[in-house]
């Protein structure tokens, strides 16, 4: 069946769109949720497993008392209250990558509840109210070999990687955040990367979405313009980067109002999100069938956290981010316009990284929001994910502070660093980018361009200091590019004085 | 081999004088334990059967070191080198653990449970796996995929259960020490029948790191001996603190040996002992009530000062019990599906994951194991849960308040520890419910995580069957449990001229 699609505007005309995330995050704990394994990201497959994460009959699961303080951390900053006293519960059902067949998790006793986070959005905010944030095992991870698409469906075969199972994850769930409208694609993209910053302030997970440590499902539903019953919604699993989540919302907008336009009835239904095109298609439905007998998990005992542990772990909470904007702001002197563009960007963490490394304000801004920007959204990623590091952008702009090479040479050496070719020293080397850092090639430039230009040389001695640009110009040409603009000013006013 | 070695009649605590006097070596100990079980404990069709798996190569191996240990004058316990049984539901790295159940037949855990590792670490030779009811479900050890223990004294009898395979072992000599396991009796009541001693310890008490969970919240590992010293001994060594079970208390380990000496002295003077009112009447065998009755009366000759507690909510414990273990083994016995390790049955054609993991389930499974995951999933199920689980643990709050009531009034309570002496095979193995009412006394306990002893208090009238005393201890009073039993012991043992397990017949050499 082909879906519908209602064209965005007329969605918003008919219909108020309510949203519902849940993000994951895994966190970078030394070890698993449970046991001594370590929960590092990539080993050999099934090489960090023990009978306690693979459930071996027996085995018995113990908390890592790191994640409990991470899960209070992330549960502080996003302004939620924290139990005093909190169980794991067992969601039971069959699985081949759940090693018990029962995920521990918590149910009705989150360890951290009732919170909001506010974001910002075309300079207006909007309130997420925070409904949980709770501690739970990872699952392993299936490949299913043979068939078209890595599906379950048509493969030959499936094989299941533990490595996986038991990294500590916290799940974030918001309420139904409401009275979005339009902005409602904007509003989940802005809530996920302030997740994705704060729990970057945090240092508690590598907070990488292309290798899913953030993983977000998206909720939608959508509701008759000016009506107070929710509808039926569908969850759109995995969304694994910013730009997807709001793609993920505009088409399920686009297709819920497809549906309900056409008088027929949402299915409530995981759907999957595809990147090629942007759509969504149907996963499992979930009914009211699907049970998970959720109880008290018997092996362990609740989690109580003292409240002077809770305040000592709220002085080492990372300076709330709206305050830190404005400040931000304030000691780099951006205008409000900048600001503006930077935070747009996504651009704000990038340049405070690379500012750190050393680089003026304003160049870390520039090159960000102009230059890698646009490379960006020629590539369709996130600014974060264009392929250059904070680390790597201060060391360019370090070589033009050096007059090694100038800013047009600079562009250059992002396209070596994006098309992987090294350092910044090894591409300018590799490609022969270096400016001329000697006076004799450049005075030879000179002489030509002076001899080939005699009218300009004389306007030039005649004090017209316009003219100048164009010897400089045929320098640049001559050496191609790899001039330093104000030696060669230098050099041809001494020379005609 | 038909005259048995008068070395297996020994208790454990004898046989480490011996060792420690240079009369005998591990290995021969060890040794003579092994003839025993090739003498009588048969297969499934004859002998007492109560080994699924013997170990004979790796008991002589740690028996060898054990004495090499002793000379070199680096022996770790006092029962470094002495023998022991552990019942197939705790895992033991390299020795099949099948938990009774044909769904784990072949698995080889890779780790140690940690009573395993710490008996291992004493210096104890493992003889091998006893015999249960599957998965621990069950009160007479026919339940076992592997075919049942026949009872010591009357091979046509059960043994009890879950454990019976752990005191049938104990009973006939083919081990000094048993490991058991008690949910809801496991220990106790096969105790009872078998006239031999076990203990249920504090919950949190012993670690359950390794054993194979039926009920996480009423399960626990403790000893199954002949006498109340060896139970004492073997207490404090697998007893204590374990860091991989968050649920073992993080207390030091009781003075159990002391408390059990001091016992055998018989001065109980100034024990306030209460006689719990609810477990006796309808359906308790009047020769069990004898013999229960002369033992209170010998108590208070000890000096002790008896009342009748009631307990009102302990005629619920029952019901409670079986909602709580259902819906906890439901979600335990879940991840036997064939994808990891153990029985792996494939259907016919092309089958999806799902179809073999039901496949495997239907056949690794039996029907007590079936009926229990059946109850466990409809009492956690959505719309379910409040009337029955929910409900339950409410009833099990209650249940705990009636004990710490009476423990305000009195040091111990006891009871029979079964209604009945040993049945016939077969009896109620179509009656669940008469099956489950064997462990009407021991389940409070487990409910309350209290701590128990069943002592033999004789042998009943009317088919000289043994009969089991119990002693139940306030949470962590283990010690008091030990004292008791002792006396008890020391008494009757004075009274009947020698251990009650010399009334048993001699066996029959299994063929």
């Amino acid at each position: 069946m082909t879906d519908v699609l209602v064209p965005f505007d007329e969605v918003i005309e008919k219909f108020d769109p309510a949203l519902g995330l849940e993000i994951h995050v895994e966190l970078n704990t030394n070890t698993k949720m449970f046991c001594g394994c370590p929960a590092t990201f990539g080993g050999e497959p099934n090489t960090q497993v023990c009978p306690t994460c693979l459930g071996l009959p027996g085995a018995m699961p113990v908390v890592n008392g790191k994640a409990v303080e991470s899960a209070i951390r992330i549960g502080l900053a996003l302004n939620c209250e924290i139990a005093e006293w909190c169980r794991f519960a067992r969601k039971n059902y069959f699985y081949p990558d759940m090693p018990k067949n029962f995920q521990t998790s918590q149910y009705d006793e989150p360890i951290a509840f009732e919170g909001y986070l506010d974001v910002e959005v075309e300079g207006e905010t909007f309130r997420i109210e925070i409904e949980r944030a709770h501690m739970e095992e990872d699952t392993g991870k299936s490949s299913h070999v043979g068939g078209s698409d890595g599906r379950i469906h048509g493969a030959d075969y499936s094989l299941v990687d533990y490595n996986r199972a038991g990294i500590p994850l916290i799940e974030i769930v918001t309420k139904p955040i409401l009275g979005t409208g339009d902005k409602a694609p904007l509003v989940a993209k802005a809530y996920v990367s302030a997740i994705r910053d704060l729990i970057v302030a945090l240092g508690v997970s590598d907070a990488r979405m292309d290798q899913g440590s953030i993983r977000a499902d998206v909720n939608l539903s959508l509701a008759p313009k000016g009506s107070d019953v929710l509808g039926t919604r569908s969850e759109t699993k995995n969304v694994n980067s910013l730009r997807s989540v709001e793609r993920a919302v505009r088409f399920e907008m686009s297709r819920h109002a497809g549906i309900l336009g056409a008088g027929g009835f949402v299915l409530q239904e995981t759907r999957h999100f595809h990147e090629n095109d942007g759509s969504t298609s149907s996963g499992r439905e979930k009914s009211d069938a699907e049970d998970y007998r959720y109880f008290p998990e018997p092996d362990l005992v609740p989690v109580a956290p003292s409240r002077e542990w809770v305040e000592e772990l709220r002085a080492t909470l990372p300076e709330n981010p709206a305050a830190k904007r404005a400040r931000l702001q304030a000691d780099y002197g951006f205008s409000d316009l900048e600001m503006r563009d930077v935070w747009a960007a996504g651009a704000l963490g990038l340049i405070e990284e690379t500012v750190a490394q050393g680089t003026a304000p304003q160049s870390a801004r520039k090159w960000w929001v102009a230059e890698l920007l646009r490379r960006a959204n020629d590539a369709g990623v996130e600014l974060a994910e264009v392929g250059v590091t904070p680390q790597q952008v201060a060391e360019v702009q370090a070589l033009v502070d050096a007059k090694t090479i100038n800013d047009k040479i600079a562009r250059q050496v992002f396209d070596g660093l994006i098309a992987g070719e090294g350092t910044p020293e090894q591409i300018i080397e590799k490609r022969g980018l270096a400016l001329v850092s000697d006076d004799g090639p450049l005075l030879a430039a000179i002489d030509d361009a002076l001899a080939a230009q005699p009218d300009v040389a004389d306007k030039i001695r005649g004090g017209n200091m316009g003219a100048i640009g164009a010897i400089i110009g045929a320098v640049m040409k001559a050496t191609r590019g790899q001039a330093d603009a104000a030696r060669v000013r230098e050099l041809v006013l001494e020379k005609l004085s | 081999m038909s005259v048995p070695n008068e070395l297996i009649t020994r208790t454990a605590a004898e046989l480490a004088d011996a060792l420690a006097a240079g009369e005998t070596t591990s290995v021969e100990l060890t040794q003579v334990h092994l003839d025993r079980i090739a003498a009588v404990d048969g297969d499934a069709d004859a002998g007492v059967h109560a080994f699924l798996h013997v170990d004979p190569e790796g008991a002589l191996a740690q028996a060898a070191e054990s004495d090499a240990r002793r000379a070199a004058g680096e022996t770790r316990h006092l029962l470094d080198g002495v023998p022991i049984a552990v019942k197939d539901v705790l895992a033991t790295q390299g020795l099949p653990t099948t938990c009774g159940s044909k769904i784990l037949e072949g698995w080889v855990p890779p780790y140690d449970a940690t009573v395993v590792r710490r008996i291992k670490d004493a210096g104890l030779p493992i003889l091998g796996k006893t015999n249960m009811d599957e998965f621990a479900m069950g009160s007479s050890t026919e339940h076992s995929a592997y075919g049942p223990t026949r009872n010591p004294w009357d091979q046509t009898r059960i043994p009890g259960g879950s454990g019976g395979g752990s005191a049938a072992a104990v009973a006939a000599f083919e081990a000094p020490l048993a490991l058991g396991t008690d949910t809801g009796g496991s220990i106790r009541q096969p105790g009872a029948v078998t006239g031999t001693v076990g203990v249920k310890p504090t919950y949190g008490g012993v670690s359950r790191y390794g054993l194979v969970a039926l009920a996480n919240s009423l399960d626990q590992v403790g000893p199954v001996t002949r006498t109340v010293l060896d139970s004492a001994l073997l207490h404090e060594l697998i007893g204590g603190h374990d860091p991989l079970d968050s649920t073992s208390v993080d207390v030091p380990v009781g003075a159990y040996v002391e408390a059990a000496r001091a016992g055998a002295t018989g001065d109980l003077k100034g024990l306030k002992v209460g006689v719990i009112k609810e477990l006796a009447g309808d359906g308790w065998q009047p020769g069990v009530m004898a013999r229960f009755a002369e033992t209170v009366d010998l108590l208070k000759e000890l000096g002790a000062e008896v009342t009748e507690i009631s307990c009102p909510t302990f005629v619920h414990a029952m019901a409670t019990y079986y909602l709580i273990l259902p819906a906890e083994c439901s979600s335990n016995l879940a991840k036997f599906d064939a994808m990891r390790y153990g029985l792996r049955v494939v259907p016919e054609g092309d089958p999806s994951a799902e179809a073999v993991m039901k496949a495997t389930r239907d056949a690794g499974f039996g029907d007590e194991v079936k009926r229990r995951i059946m109850i466990g999933t409809y009492a956690l199920s959505s719309g379910y849960y409040d009337a029955y689980y929910g409900q339950a643990q409410k009833v099990r709050t209650l249940i705990s308040r009636d004990f710490a009531a009476a423990f305000e009034q009195v040091d111990v309570l006891v009871s029979p520890t079964a209604p009945t002496t040993a049945f016939p095979l077969g009896e109620k193995l179509d009656d669940p419910l008469a099956m489950y009412l064997q462990d009407l006394a021991t389940i409070p306990a487990n409910l309350a995580g209290v701590p128990g002893i069943s002592v033999p208090a004789g042998l009943a009238e009317e088919d000289g069957l043994p009969v089991g005393f119990q002693v139940l201890a306030p949470a962590l009073a283990d010690d008091r449990l030990y004292r008791v039993g002792a006396a008890v012991e020391a008494a009757l043992t004075s009274r009947w001229g020698g251990p009650i397990l010399a009334k048993a017949p001699t066996l029959e050499v299994a063929r």
